[in-house]
């Protein structure tokens, strides 16, 4: 009884309008109308437009990306919090975690600032004798994208991989050592593998969301960055076919998916198989 | 093991540790610092200190009815999906585990792993299917849907420590359910209460994506940054709003947590006395 109102609220804002978008997959845009009459001829063009597709590629490859630098840089952070601070464990938790909860746009356009023709960046270098003209590659690309990403997303990988070294059992440290592993054998061969759930949660939380962004390749992907999210907004915005948007969503919803799902399978197999 | 090796290691961590703390922070303080910066570009050198960017931001009246709908909509979507939380988290923490729990806890999970723009679409169908115009309303159930993982994180981990036999011994002595609730659960749970709706606050304050497509055209504070990021002669004053918002939204956490740590060691002691 006590869990009725919240499953009211998921029926409501959550399974409907996901099965109305499904829904609208099927129709057609006519004007400013909707025609009901079911039909697959949005997926074909999802499919067929070759500029779809490689936006689609392109998103995947930048969240892969993001993934990979995001992981790599935050792991070595969460080793350190989980086995070298001792006493000041919840300040550094803390430290790492306040960045994330302050707004996402702002932190966007924090770094749209810093890598500008006129921004921080060039205009530092410029002010230090550094370099005499402003660096052009720095905004307005899928690098930009990276970057930001890896620092908005941070503490979807610190946080993930954080609780599951602090889980592992120090005894098996130890023992890896009484039985002569070194440092870095006994990282391969048991704090890496324990590690694994924290990152493919990490993986997951970081790819999932990153190839649905919108703000980040709009501020600053430029024409190169632009992303499959952006090409959604626009069906729902300026071209007005949502049909054709909901296709775009569904497709790679469905694709996204299927990508996480088999990649962490195969990560899990492969370290089951070293072990 | 070689322990002097295994110390040059911590150190080399601790200093990774640092630079990436000066990585996660220095482009979010860069805001407040230009933001006191007497010039329209965001550039070095600086020119000088002022207050007068937030002369004109406090001057926007626009701005000013952003940030009122805002905090409207926060104070609704926390209130609510805390309320609902709460309900829920008694509903799946009691003693004899409910056979729906794990569904109605992936279900309720769902939206962390759908990206929002999705959300923000089909929510966004569904209200002009169901003929709701869009409006601050539309943008609170979007809002207390993307909150509730949070309100149910922070009330479960309060709730599962929860000594059951209080209630019942409540309920002995003859008073009835609502004031069992009110008088022993209630003030028990309290550090946990203040936890999540603060953190449902920070999530609803800081969303865009889902504002973006309801909220029609009561804008709210992220939507509005959004615009004025389009004029360069604005963006002052958006770094002078940015600067403010970093920070009360930096202090509304550290008492989240705080407040959370509370309920966590008041937990641990109820179960060190129940036992």
């Amino acid at each position: 009884m006590l869990l009725s109102p919240t499953t009211a609220l998921l029926l409501f804002a959550l399974a409907a309008p996901i099965a109305l978008l499904v829904l609208y997959s099927f129709w057609t845009q006519s004007g400013f109308n909707v025609d009901t009459q079911p039909t697959l001829v949005q997926y074909a063009t999802v499919f067929t437009r070759e500029g779809y597709r490689t936006l689609f590629l392109r998103s995947v490859a930048i969240s892969s990306v993001v993934t990979l630098v995001t992981v790599a840089l935050a792991y070595p952070i969460a080793y350190f919090v989980a086995f070298r601070v001792q006493r000041a464990k919840f300040t550094w938790l803390l430290l790492l975690t306040i960045p994330f909860w302050t707004s996402y746009l702002l932190r966007v356009f924090a770094w749209k600032v810093i890598l500008g023709f006129n921004g921080v960046i060039n205009s530092g270098l410029i002010s230090l004798g550094l370099i005499s003209r402003p660096l052009e590659f720095l905004l307005y690309n899928p690098t930009a994208v990276v970057v930001t990403m890896a620092h908005t997303y941070a503490a979807f990988a610190i946080l993930p991989i954080y609780v599951s070294l602090e889980k592992i059992d120090r005894s098996l440290l130890e023992a890896a050592a009484d039985l002569g592993d070194g440092p870095f054998r006994r990282f391969m061969r048991v704090t890496l593998p324990l590690s694994l759930p924290g990152i493919i949660g990490a993986a997951v939380l970081i790819f999932v969301p990153t190839t649905g962004d919108y703000v980040t390749p709009s501020l600053v992907g430029g024409s190169d960055g632009v992303m499959i999210a952006n090409l959604i907004q626009v069906q729902f915005g300026r071209v007005n076919n949502w049909p054709l948007g909901a296709a775009l969503a569904i497709s790679s919803m469905a694709a996204v998916g299927i990508i996480a799902v088999s990649v962490t399978q195969a990560a899990r197999l492969a370290v089951a198989r070293i072990r | 093991m070689n322990g002097a090796r295994h110390r040059q290691w911590g150190g080399g961590l601790a200093i990774y540790a640092f630079a990436y703390l000066a990585f996660l922070y220095i482009p979010v303080l860069l805001l407040p610092l230009f933001s006191f910066n007497d010039s329209l570009f965001i550039a070095f050198p600086l020119r000088g200190f002022t207050t007068k960017w937030y002369a004109a931001m406090a001057a926007d009246t626009q701005m000013r009815a952003a940030l009122w709908n805002t905090l409207k909509v926060g104070a609704t979507a926390s209130l609510v999906s805390t309320i609902l939380g709460l309900l829920a988290a008694k509903a799946l923490t009691q003693s004899a585990p409910l056979p729906s729990r794990g569904f109605v806890l992936g279900f309720a999970n769902l939206s962390l792993f759908i990206p929002e723009i999705v959300i923000g679409i089909a929510l966004l169908i569904l209200m002009t299917s169901v003929g709701l115009p869009l409006s601050l309303t539309s943008v609170v159930i979007g809002h207390v849907l993307i909150c509730l993982p949070f309100a149910l994180l922070v009330l479960m981990s309060r709730l599962e420590g929860f000594d059951s036999s209080l209630e019942e011994a409540s309920r002995d002595l003859g008073e009835n359910a609502w004031m069992t609730f009110w008088r022993v659960t209630f003030p028990l749970v309290l550090p946990g209460i203040i936890a999540s709706l603060l953190l449902t606050f920070i999530v609803s304050f800081d969303d865009f994506m889902l504002a973006f497509f309801l909220c029609g055209t009561d804008t709210t504070l992220p939507v509005y940054i959004f615009g004025e990021l389009r004029f360069p002669y604005k963006l002052p004053n958006v770094l002078a709003l940015g600067a403010a918002i970093l920070i009360a939204s930096a202090a509304l956490i550290a008492l989240a947590e705080w407040a959370r740590r509370l309920g966590a060691e008041g937990a641990a002691r109820d179960r060190v006395i129940g036992a």
